[in-house]
């Protein structure tokens, strides 16, 4: 089923596809001419498939459960924001806030993201085949951020146990967010998310970054670190 | 003091006693609730009354309507309160979920709303609230689609009256298993939230992010917009002008779980000269009324809220005066109070967890001190009680309905209060600052 966003507005586009009935109607949907529009697929709650041909403005995609969604274009602030579960694929580059606060689901960036990608991540699994910019994963709780290309500075700043695997450089790091040893689990859990993303990468090029928890709890002989 | 000495004005003995707890510590000190200073408040305006040239209602048998609709300027589905007074975000974390199931018990048979906090929505909260109000603040702690769609209402945190320009704070003795889990958060750790939301940092992004709630939500839910009272005219400019159904201005007097206390004392301005504030913004862009304007801030009684609504607001919102009939600083069990180095009527270890009534902890025993339905009777009989007086002030000032209270019906007591509020120092004619 096809939508253009030239010819109908935002709100009937969206009321469809988060009401879609699972029985009668088709499970594929193609929206065309998005032109920059805000909140295009925001709220989605079914597996269904759509596919965005074009670029998007902000919070595309925001708060998605279950619904796989491939823009064919780039994508404004907040790809992805907070999304639960399901599958979000971005051809082209992504601005700012890129799957903040996400509890689960896959958020792929085959471009560059800008700053704060993955910020207050809490489960998510972002994958960026570029680059990202400053301040990446600043309080990260929970899930994965893969790097690809090289991460700006001040990566994963005030980190809880979220993980950061970068291939490239890293200009530097934020207030307690350390290198650590890339173990075989780590091998085999980035190995695991390439197979199931179908991409071809080797985990041992990749180095891990998470929390060095001496922040965890305010001390007051830590306070030179913020 | 004995009669022969005399007391340094600038260093009393507290100050030095801080000065001294600072030099041995190196460390702020952190606690809960409210300012303690004392700053021009509703006490320092009065009524007029009906006399010769006003008319009265009688005080026992005409009806004085109290409900008031709140988010009709773009929301699919309004919220008619039967009172306008509302309860205040507080987060489960921060008090207990038997506080929160009490608060909810007693708002809803008086016909009003609760609020979440930060950390998300408990099955406690939203099973007892006939009307929730979902916070969206900047941690996102507990965030999900399927709450937002359970929620009655949706407000976006941007500041609180005790500490605007601050994130929240919760320290690591309330992080148990259930209050981490929901936060995705390790259990044990000192939480400090970001003062600022992930995702939009202005108002013109903030409009965007209401766009996109509305769209999740199918454009039913009102949209508040809580701000601190630090530049009240314009925030509220902004909140307008971003989209917002409701503005909820919380005044310097209002309370917090946790947080330094310089903060609490020092930053942001007083509900008085807020509201007054806020209420020109809503006039000069012909939106009063239309854009319902909720204060909150140091609210204790009927008055309190009569005065707030003679100014101009549609509604108030309680907090602290909320935990306290729910037996916040009650004379019951005084030795804990005395472990925590406090009395009944001045503590304010909310952020110790060892809440020594039960309502602001996690731990099991404490909290078992707190029944749910008898504290949530207690919160009815106060709302009661506070409704009866903002009615009785209404009629005593000829009003068939509490929101046609206006500034008119208000003198000052002092100058200062006469140049916060705008109204006239009482006996006089004379409103500081104005020609």
């Amino acid at each position: 089923m096809d939508f253009d966003l030239n010819k109908q507005n935002l709100r009937e586009v969206n009321q469809h596809l988060q009401n879609v009935d699972r029985k009668k109607n088709t499970r594929k949907f193609k929206i065309s001419n998005p032109q920059g529009q805000h909140a295009i697929c925001a709220g989605l709650k079914d597996d269904i498939d759509v596919t965005i041909k074009g670029h998007t403005g902000y919070y595309c995609a925001g708060m998605n459960q279950k619904a796989a969604i491939t823009i064919h274009g780039n994508v404004g602030t907040g790809v992805a924001e907070n999304m639960m579960s399901g599958k979000i694929i971005v051809k082209g580059n992504a601005s700012q806030s890129a799957g903040a606060t996400g509890h689960g689901g896959t958020l792929i960036i085959e471009g560059d993201a800008s700053s704060r990608c993955g910020i207050s991540m809490k489960g998510i699994d972002i994958v960026v085949k570029g680059s990202v910019g400053h301040m990446s994963a600043f309080m990260a709780q929970k899930g994965n951020l893969v790097v690809m290309g090289d991460a700006d500075a001040d990566l994963g700043d005030s980190i809880y146990e979220a993980k950061i695997f970068v291939k490239g450089k890293v200009k530097s790091l934020g207030a307690d967010c350390v290198e650590k040893k890339m173990n075989k689990k780590n091998i085999d859990e980035l190995t695991k998310l390439f197979k199931k993303l179908n991409i071809s990468e080797d985990p041992k090029k990749f180095k891990r970054y998470g929390s060095s928890r001496n922040l965890y709890n305010f001390k007051i002989d830590n306070v030179g670190a913020y | 003091m004995k009669k022969d000495l005399k007391e340094f004005k600038t260093f009393p003995s507290s100050t030095i006693k801080e000065i001294q707890r600072a030099a041995n510590e190196g460390i702020y000190q952190i606690r809960g609730l409210g300012a303690k200073r004392k700053v021009p408040d509703f006490d320092d305006l009065v009524f007029l009354g009906a006399s010769m040239s006003r008319y009265p209602l009688e005080g026992y048998r005409e009806t004085c309507n109290t409900s008031v609709i709140l988010g009709d300027r773009f929301a699919k589905k309004p919220i008619k309160l039967d009172i306008p007074i509302t309860i205040a975000g507080m987060s489960f974390g921060a008090l207990g979920a038997n506080a929160k199931e009490a608060l909810g018990r007693g708002a809803s048979e008086m016909g009003t709303s609760t609020t979440t906090g930060d950390g998300g929505m408990t099955q406690e909260e939203r099973g007892s609230s006939k009307y929730l109000v979902y916070q969206l603040l900047p941690s996102r702690y507990g965030m999900n689609p399927d709450d937002l769609r359970k929620a009655d209402a949706i407000e976006v945190v941007v500041g609180q009256g005790a500490k605007p320009g601050g994130g929240g704070m919760l320290l690591g003795q309330k992080i148990n298993k259930r209050v981490a889990g929901m936060r995705t958060l390790p259990e044990g750790i000192d939480q400090r939230s970001a003062c600022r939301h992930p995702d939009w940092t202005g108002p013109d992004d903030l409009e965007i992010k209401i766009q996109e709630l509305r769209e999740i939500t199918n454009w039913e839910k009102p949209i508040y917009i809580k701000v601190g009272a630090a530049r009240p005219f314009y925030d509220t400019t902004l909140a307008v002008k971003a989209g917002a159904d409701v503005v909820v201005l919380d005044g310097m007097q209002g309370g917090t779980a946790a947080t330094q206390d310089v903060f609490i004392e020092h930053v942001g301005i007083p509900t008085l000269g807020a509201l007054r504030e806020a209420v020109d913004a809503l006039k000069e862009l012909n939106m009063h009324r239309k854009v319902q304007l909720i204060v909150s801030g140091g609210i204790r009684s009927g008055a309190d809220i009569a005065k707030a609504m003679a100014m101009g607001a549609d509604a108030v919102s309680i907090g602290s005066a909320a935990m306290m009939a729910l037996n916040c600083n009650a004379d019951l069990y005084i030795e804990d109070y005395k472990k925590l180095g406090t009395e009944p009527g001045y503590c304010h270890h909310c952020h110790t967890g060892k809440c020594p009534v039960g309502v602001a902890t996690q731990d099991p025993k404490l909290e078992k001190r707190l029944n749910p339905i008898e504290a949530g009777k207690r919160i009815k009989n106060y709302l009661t009680t506070l409704t009866l007086e903002l009615q009785t002030l209404a009629r005593a000032n000829g009003k068939s309905d509490v929101r046609n209270l206006e500034p008119e019906d208000l003198a000052a007591l002092t100058v200062e209060a006469a140049a916060m509020a705008r109204v006239p120092l009482a006996g006089t004619d004379w409103i500081p600052g104005k020609k």
